[in-house]
């Protein structure tokens, strides 16, 4: 088993005080850098294979290396520390108990693309995380690491947090870079709005995520080889209908079923039924699927069909009515809509009846179909991500648990509750 | 925060100042940390709505003023977000997480019972103005499930009959703050 490291410290009760995490070798990562030209330290991401970890899984180097190198332009770094996708929590996690090394991973990554100033866009939700991070970014202050000279050398950088004000759209990250500039967080056309040519301010940005930055942390001070030899370690959030929910790290490609076991596996008497595998915005896997190995490329394959996302599997047992599920995440996807295009704003509103009508009993035998219409036109054709996550949830449901849609329908009634309650 | 400072009651009342200058103060440290003014906007309204309890029209000229920014602008942002009320509301807003791993865990028995307790529905307001109870996205904090807040506290996982307890030892806490 590879040695576990994003977490190692995440119990420490002192872990966010400055001497703590430099005692445990903490910005070991930003002196090496530093100690280097920029590039070096973009190659050297590069080499690690880190792959984005808010979902869409774009490797982070080659997304530097899509900033101009002229050091007359000016760049900025943003961490999306936005994390709201449905059963997904390892950024807060990571940013209340290990905060320095957020800090450290924003620092490296702002040398390496060449930014004076970074921010950190975080929910407002985060009321601990905030203090426990604006604490951090003032030790780092007081002890050199940010500020006018980096370490006691020539390169400076500061670091400021931004607030939410609670949008989950706020997270897509031109909508991310709308919202830090003062505005409604509508996300942007690509192009020609990629961050890395216009970003926040209309200036080429590099747009990370918290976890993603921790690991950025730990490459540079450990290297590239070394993080690879580890397994492309990562971070899933497991919640639901399991004995121990909680972060887990594990190397990418690990099994459904193996990680359901590192959290103490399903409630005591009760039996797997399917579970969300990246976040709801995943389509939906059913038992038959627990060995699908959890990876960015191989969920996407035909024969699972679902992705990998934010890595926040949510388990449900046998005793979770499908219709309900899905219709709890229609509703949230109608909620969070911004309304910018019509596939999204009036899909879902129209899921969320049909949903509404099956559940009181009165759906008609002709609701499938129309299920099934409304999220194929909302397929492809939305503006952005928001949109497209709400049709897995629905082909999935209907491709493994058609019979408790037909039930609902038929007999206006759940035959998953009752039994299970029973 | 702004207990001496003069709420309207009566529609039509002229508010001279709508903001202390502790919170202008605050608003100003805010700007200085952005290369463009209107970034700090999001948090120029919380520092507003934490002292006046809510976006009242002199409050949301008075931030419009401070950024440089037209009243319709502010309002138009401010508008998007959830967590900015254009209405009164309680002391503490409570926020129950609906989403699935708290709909799996039970988060329907906690606001069932939410609402026997405080004897209002999702959206209002107890009549003492204590609590305003509203759901919420997800929190991030599926590990917790089901989550509640209750202003800036976080509480899970939270079961029907310990619903109480939270919003006692929530009081507490804010009693020794």
């Amino acid at each position: 088993m590879p040695e576990s490291f994003l977490l190692k410290y995440i119990r420490e009760p002192d872990q966010g005080e400055y001497d703590a995490y430099v005692s445990r070798g903490g910005y070991d990562g930003l002196r090496k850098a530093l100690a280097v030209a920029p590039e070096q330290v973009t190659d050297e991401v590069d080499r690690s294979g880190l792959r984005g970890r808010g979902g869409a899984g774009f490797p982070t180097g080659r997304k530097w290396k899509f900033l101009p190198k002229d050091p007359a332009i000016t760049k900025y770094l943003v961490a999306n520390a936005d994390e709201g996708e449905p059963g997904t929590f390892k950024d807060r996690t990571l940013i209340e108990g290990d905060p320095h090394r957020l800090v450290e991973g924003i620092a490296i990554s702002s040398y390496a693309i060449g930014a004076r100033h970074a921010f950190i866009y975080l929910r407002r939700e985060f009321h601990k995380g905030r203090a426990i991070l604006e604490r951090a970014l003032a030790q780092a202050y007081a002890h050199g690491v940010l500020g006018e000279h980096v370490l006691g050398g020539g390169y400076a950088l500061d670091v400021v947090i931004a607030t939410g004000a609670g949008a989950y759209i706020a997270g897509e990250e031109t909508a991310l870079l709308e919202s830090l500039e003062g505005r409604r967080a509508m996300p942007r056309l690509k192009p020609p709005f990629y961050p890395a040519v216009k970003g926040l301010y209309m200036q080429p940005t590099a747009l990370n995520n918290v976890e993603t930055l921790c690991h950025v942390a730990w490459i540079l001070a450990r290297g590239a080889e070394w993080y690879k030899a580890q397994g492309s370690p990562i971070l899933i959030s497991v919640s639901g209908h399991v004995q121990r929910p909680g972060v887990y790290e594990v190397p990418l490609g690990t099994a459904i079923r193996d990680i359901i076991t590192l959290a103490g596996g399903v409630t005591a008497g009760r039996t797997f039924k399917a579970c969300f595998p990246g976040g709801s915005s995943s389509a939906i896997l059913s038992a038959a699927y627990l060995d699908t190995p959890m990876d960015y490329d191989l969920m996407k394959l035909d024969v699972y069909g679902s992705m990998l996302g934010s890595a926040g599997l949510v388990v449900m047992d046998d005793s979770t009515c499908m219709i309900e599920v899905v219709a709890r995440t229609v509703e949230f996807y109608r909620d969070e809509s911004c309304g910018k295009c019509t596939p999204c704003r009036e899909g879902t509103v129209w899921l969320g009846q049909v949903y509404d009508r099956i559940l009181h009993g009165q759906g008609a035998a002709a609701d499938i179909e129309l299920l099934q219409g409304i999220a194929r036109g909302m397929t492809g054709t939305c503006f952005c991500p928001l949109g497209e996550s709400v049709p897995p949830a629905i082909t999935s449901s209907m491709r493994f648990f058609r019979h408790e849609y037909e039930h609902h329908i038929r007999t206006g009634t759940c035959d998953v509750k009752p039994h299970a309650h029973a | 925060m702004s207990t001496a400072r003069e709420r309207g009651t009566g529609t039509g009342e002229r508010h001279i100042v709508a903001l202390s200058e502790v919170a202008k103060t605050e608003i100003k440290r805010l700007i200085a940390q952005f290369p463009h003014r209107q970034s700090a906007l999001l948090g120029a309204l919380f520092v507003a709505q934490e002292e006046a309890g809510y976006l009242r029209p002199d409050v949301v000229t008075e931030v419009a003023d401070a950024l440089d920014l037209s009243t319709s602008e502010v309002t138009s942002v401010a508008s998007f977000y959830h967590l900015f009320h254009f209405e009164p509301v309680g002391r503490e807003v409570i926020q129950v997480c609906t989403n699935i791993a708290c709909m799996l865990n039970g988060c329907d028995r906690v606001l069932h019972r939410l609402r026997k307790h405080l004897g209002i529905e999702v959206g209002q307001t107890t009549p003492d103005g204590g609590y305003t109870l509203r759901t919420a996205e997800c929190l991030a904090a599926c590990e917790e499930a089901p989550v509640m807040m209750v202003g800036a506290g976080r509480y899970g996982p939270v079961t029907a009959d310990r619903v109480e307890d939270v919003l006692a030892r929530h009081e507490r806490e804010r009693g020794r703050q």
